[in-house]
């Protein structure tokens, strides 16, 4: 048929094998780019603005506004502030006894008039951070970040001795031991645990495990770090766990074969030649868990007690760092110290497990890859 | 000899404390089901999940929470499933996996992934709040307070940053199975890359994109600090019913009710039953999200 047509068709000339610009394709390449930014500018922006509102902290000039405050009238008597000096009664019904934001935010306050002056106070307070009293409701407000590090460190090591050991066992057994149909069991199962909302363990450790485990030791205080502790630990296990899994399965079967070739036997080879491969990847593993139970809020609101107390006995009650911003920020006057001094507290969780978080990827990936290859 | 039944010990006692590591993560899983069951049954009922709180949130029943964790939900999967999307598009499809662009935003998304969820509130009252609502008065309403207070659309968002990485990565998974061969026929055909990507992988990845958004909401219905200070009321009389509504939660109701309400014992069965809802919920999403990868996963092999 029209042979000239056809001819004429497929004659390439460097112009017509030219990519054609299409507007609607360029677009779209555009388009999806800027978006696929977001994360990168949302970690950004959380840095910039939690740092930036915890600047009043560094100001001395006080500056209350009562337009957002959120305390409903006559709850700062009883709260916190004045329970904590008596550490025998500590219970976690004490601080901050209402926070109906809603009902009261738009009520006049008669409250209000006694904050700007307690704003005053504030003045040269700063000092105070590095002081052992954590006082932020007073007559003369002290913010002394030392108990509450104490209290979360405390909590942190407390949940990492149980959730270690048991994580990275449970993950040995399932890489090594395991048969493979049971394996594809336990995974799935253990990784629902990590789906439980951590609102949910609190609870169950506020309501059940906390009596329990006062039957079973006998201690004073009913909410204490080692409460808080072992619930956060049920946070952290399925992280461990599955990081640490991964990390065991990626190493080559050479390995594995190798050893099993020189006479060695399962468990030879999974606790000699397999678990010290894979040691940066637990490292990193033991390490998301830290981060985990570092900024972990809900568990630690719930179940530790919540009093800024600075001793080293794990029945004590604690007050952990995350949990002190979840209890307080909703009381405080928007700009004051003590709102400055909550977003510091903020601020250093985030470079925290920023810093963790990198040190994991960056640092231990690293060393993983240069160990299988045995360079 | 008596090395070889040393070893023998040793090996018989290094597998079984393994194996009952697993059988305690496990027994944990179960007595935390168990005993909230338990707790949660009796008073569990439609009257309940359908009905206000009552004499001073002492009777009656969760609905308003629980209508407003859907509503939490749905405002932000609108906003999260869209954008964990295309970044996962633009990590799988456009950008090159050595690039230095690719690899900051993966390191993004991970450290996003691992923020404290307090420190989402924190951000939320800084910045949707106070910078974005608090520009929004100045400009449109002339100082006039609506948009500086927390209320569910700035609650929602922050809780969409919060679940932007587990759909990112659920999403990716997803494409990666798609073969090369179909992209291929694709653009063989002349299809471009848009058409390529608009026909071809979405379409195949729908499962994972599906997987991605329940495991988001399963994370956002159970997650509470983040909406501590940017939207979540203790007692609402009204259902919300605007953007600029507060909202009430179950995961804050559980919260409030063990924690700051007066009369923490006469409760206890309602905590108990509110907390049943809501492990439940996520507990069922969070099956749903595991068969449909284990189904995903059978197709690739």
């Amino acid at each position: 048929m029209n042979s000239d047509l056809v001819k004429n068709k497929f004659v390439f000339t460097a112009d017509s094998l030219k990519k054609k610009f299409r507007l609607s394709e360029f677009l779209s390449e555009k388009i999806i780019t800027s978006v696929a930014f977001l994360s990168i500018a949302v970690i950004i922006l959380i840095f910039f603005f939690v740092f930036r509102e915890s600047l009043p902290a560094f100001k001395h000039r006080p500056k209350a506004t009562t337009e957002q405050q959120k305390v409903s009238a006559g709850n700062k008597p009883e709260s916190y502030g004045s329970s904590e000096v008596s550490a025998a009664e500590k219970k976690p019904e004490t601080y901050g006894a209402v926070k109906d934001s809603s009902v009261t935010a738009d009520e006049v306050n008669p409250d209000a008039s006694l904050r700007p002056a307690e704003g005053a106070e504030n003045e040269g307070s700063l000092s105070s951070l590095f002081s052992n009293e954590w006082y932020p409701v007073s007559e003369n407000p002290r913010y002394g970040l030392i108990p509450l590090f104490i209290g979360t460190l405390k909590v942190t090591l407390i949940a990492m001795l149980f959730a270690a050991p048991i994580a990275i066992l449970a993950a040995l057994f399932s890489s090594s031991f395991a048969p493979p149909w049971l394996r594809e069991w336990i995974k799935p199962a253990i990784e629902l645990l990590a789906g439980f909302p951590s609102v949910v363990i609190g609870f169950f450790a506020l309501m059940v495990m906390a009596t329990f485990l006062q039957n079973m030791f006998g201690y004073e205080t009913r909410l204490n770090s080692f409460v808080g502790g072992i619930a956060m630990a049920l946070a952290a296990i399925p992280i461990i766990f599955t990081i640490t899994e991964d990390a065991l399965t990626a190493i080559p079967d050479t390995y594995k074969e190798a050893s099993l070739a020189l006479g060695a036997s399962k468990w030879q080879t999974a606790v000699f030649v397999i678990l010290p491969a894979a040691t940066p990847g637990i490292f990193a593993a033991v390490l998301l868990g830290v981060g985990r139970v570092f900024g972990e809020t809900m568990i630690a609101l719930m179940a530790t007690g919540n009093a800024a107390l600075s001793g080293l006995n794990p029945f004590e009650s604690v007050r952990t760092l995350a949990a002190t911003i979840g209890a307080e920020m909703a009381e405080v006057v928007f700009g004051d110290m003590h709102y400055g001094v909550l977003f510091l507290i903020g601020s250093m969780l985030f470079i925290f497990n920023f810093s963790i978080n990198a040190i994991a990827e960056f640092y231990v990936k690293g060393k993983l890859v240069k160990k299988i290859q045995g360079k | 000899m008596k090395t070889r039944l040393k070893n023998k010990i040793i090996g018989g006692a290094i597998t079984t404390l393994s194996a009952l590591s697993v059988v305690l993560i496990l027994a944990i899983i179960i007595i935390i089901l168990v005993v909230t069951i338990i707790g949660g049954k009796s008073t569990l009922s439609w009257e309940f999940l359908t009905s206000f709180p009552t004499e001073g949130m002492m009777k009656g029943g969760i609905f308003p929470a629980i209508y407003g964790t859907a509503l939490l939900v749905i405002v932000m999967s609108i906003a999260a499933v869209p954008f964990g999307t295309i970044t996962a598009i633009y990590l799988s499809e456009y950008a090159h996996e050595k690039s230095w662009l690719a690899q900051t935003i993966r390191f993004a998304v991970r450290t996003l992934a691992t923020v404290p969820s307090i420190i989402f509130g924190l951000f939320g009252l800084g910045f949707f709040i106070k910078f974005v609502g608090g520009g929004m008065d100045n400009w449109f309403l002339g100082g006039q307070l609506k948009w500086a207070q927390p209320n569910l659309l700035w609650g929602s968002l922050t809780m969409a940053l919060l679940t932007l990485p587990v759909v990112i990565v659920s999403v990716e998974e997803a494409i990666r199975t798609v073969p090369r061969e179909l992209r291929e026929a694709s653009l063989a055909l002349g299809a471009t890359k848009w058409q390529t990507i608009w026909k071809v992988v979405i379409p195949g990845s729908i499962s994972g994109i599906m997987t991605g958004t329940i495991l988001a909401v399963s994370r956002g219905a159970g997650e509470v600090a983040p909406i501590l200070f940017t939207g979540a009321a203790y007692y609402l009389a009204t259902l919300p019913t605007s953007l600029s509504d507060q909202f009430m939660n179950l995961g804050y109701h559980i919260y409030v009710m063990s924690t700051q309400s007066s009369n923490v014992d006469q409760t206890l069965p309602i905590q108990f039953a509110t907390t049943l809802v809501l492990l439940m919920l996520t507990f069922t999403l969070n099956l749903a999200a595991v068969l449909i990868r284990s189904s995903l996963r059978r197709r690739v092999k």
